[in-house]
């Protein structure tokens, strides 16, 4: 159980006695919240003591009575919103007017309770600034650790974008040096690992500008009925010079009329960065199964390789941004590390799901299912 | 004459270099090749240990981030451990990328890195042959 601190403010002990006895067992919760909430009193007779427990101290919830002997609780309210402190403020007051309530709401209290209170009239008020408290903290710790991720996001970011320039940087160099000698043909690994790397970089930047679409939410949804064999030929089409150069067979099993209705922009994006990973990671000679159906009220894509493979560790990253699997099979081959996390908010987005099933060297199959909406 | 390359080959130092980054293992390993010394490239912490293995490098230069963020401090521990007359130089561009800055200067922190000098990642070929040459007291 968590502790709130509570600072009652009034200048009469019998008020504060009765309150820290209500509140002294008293404990809130909810269903969303994994700790209960219990509450432990301080006191203060003046609104300068109350001051000073404030500067001196970290207080959850203050409970304040207007009518005080020196500074009024009003004024105070007010000299506590300028703290800009993470404590919310309940007015109790007898002589509760309009003008009061306004005025106090205006300079930031949270509620009011009338004088006298019953205790179940203060454990209810007390229960609703609580579940304010703790929503108010939790909304501000996930702007802040979205501001976190963002910032990881950022300097991964510009990692991925510099280790390219640093390789080619460094090939071009001893090129400069001419340090394998004066025949350019000794250097033309080099060229290749450079021009490897440049590829790289271009799919990162092409990939980076599908993700900063779809996250800053700007790409403009075209929901229409989109022929699913079409969208697929497209995607096998685009990637038949490498499955060509590498010698891998790609089968396609789509029925002809199958529809959905999404926008064909994202439903390709997700065929290509499947089929392009099937055709990627696989062997030479190796072959792609492509297998549409419809089961249900979804359409399911079944992309499955004879490749690589992917190990019970790395697939428990595979979808997140700059996941690449390193290891001497993957180094030839250009990723930015973004694809796979594209489409699954690709997926996402279409209400869908992805899954994956693998076995290192023997391959992978990558399973999508999306409804297919209204055909 | 076989005889007398094979001599030659014998008498040349040999340097370990370890760093994830296969590109950069390919140009460290061109130009201290041209240096004059022998070559043996690990892609890792594991690879590296295992190579170390069979064989005693003269010198180790290994990079500081490569399977964790400090595989390199850990590598060094380890080969120190193995032959703590080897010397070691981490590779990095750490301070660059992340302003982190690692001092050895200071015996405290010698206590723990197992490195006998910092190379900054991106070093001019003159420099590099002088820091190589220092470790090897050539």
């Amino acid at each position: 159980m968590k502790n709130l601190k509570v600072l009652i403010v009034d200048d009469e002990p019998g008020i504060r006695s009765g309150i820290e006895r209500v509140l002294h067992n008293f404990t809130v919760g909810y269903p969303f919240m994994e700790d209960d909430f219990g509450f432990e009193t301080t006191e203060a007779g003046t609104g300068e003591e109350a001051l000073e427990i404030i500067e001196s101290q970290a207080v959850d919830i203050i409970l304040l009575d207007n009518k005080l002997p020196g500074i009024q609780g009003i004024d105070l309210l007010e000299q506590i919103n300028k703290m800009q402190i993470d404590s919310l403020v309940m007015m109790i007051t007898s002589y509760a007017s309009l003008d009061l309530a306004v005025k106090a709401t205006n300079n930031g209290a949270y509620n009011f309770v009338p004088k006298p209170f019953t205790p179940q009239e203060l454990k209810s008020a007390i229960e609703n600034i609580t579940k304010h408290l703790f929503l108010r903290r939790m909304t501000m710790k996930m702007k802040e650790e979205g501001k976190q991720i963002r910032f990881q996001f950022l300097s991964v970011l510009s990692h991925e974008l510099k280790s390219p320039l640093n390789a080619v940087d460094g090939y071009l160099r001893i090129m400069q040096d001419k340090q394998l000698g004066d025949n350019i043909d000794d250097y033309m690994s080099m060229i290749d690992r450079s021009l490897i790397r440049l590829q790289g970089m271009r799919n990162l930047i092409m990939d980076m500008l599908d993700l900063t679409q779809i996250e800053s939410g700007k790409k403009h949804r075209k929901l229409k009925l989109v022929n699913i064999k079409e969208c697929i030929q497209l995607a096998i089409h685009s990637m038949e010079p490498m499955a060509i150069q590498r010698n891998v067979k790609v089968n396609c099993n789509c029925p002809e009329i199958l529809n959905i209705q999404s926008d064909a922009d994202e439903l390709e994006i997700i065929f290509n960065n499947l089929v392009s990973n099937a055709v990627k990671y696989n062997k030479e000679g190796g072959s792609v199964f492509i297998d549409i159906t419809k089961e249900d009220a979804n359409v399911i894509f079944r992309v499955e390789d004879t490749g690589i493979g992917i190990s019970p560790e790395d697939q428990l990253n595979l979808f997140r941004e700059f996941t690449r699997i390193k290891n001497s099979k993957t180094q030839d081959i250009t990723g930015s590390g973004l694809g796979l996390s594209i489409v699954k908010k690709m997926v996402e987005l279409n209400k869908g799901t992805i899954s994956l099933e693998s076995e290192a060297d023997r391959g992978s199959v990558f399973t999508v299912s999306i409804p297919a909406g209204t055909c | 004459m076989y005889k007398e390359f094979n001599h030659k080959e014998m008498n040349k130092k040999t340097v370990l270099l370890v760093d994830d980054d296969i590109d950069y293992l390919i140009q460290m390993e061109t130009r201290i090749r041209n240096f004059g010394f022998k070559v043996i490239k690990a892609e890792g912490k594991e690879d590296a240990l295992m190579v170390l293995k069979d064989v005693k490098p003269d010198l180790a230069i290994m990079d500081l981030m490569m399977e964790a963020q400090d595989s390199g401090f850990v590598l060094g521990y380890k080969l120190k451990q193995l032959y703590p007359d080897v010397p070691v130089a981490i590779a990095t561009s750490a301070t660059r990328e992340t302003g982190i800055k690692f001092d050895i200067d200071r015996r405290s922190d010698r206590d723990w890195i197992k490195a006998d000098v910092f190379l900054q990642k991106g070093i001019r070929n003159d420099q590099l042959h002088r820091e190589i040459n220092k470790l090897l007291k050539i």
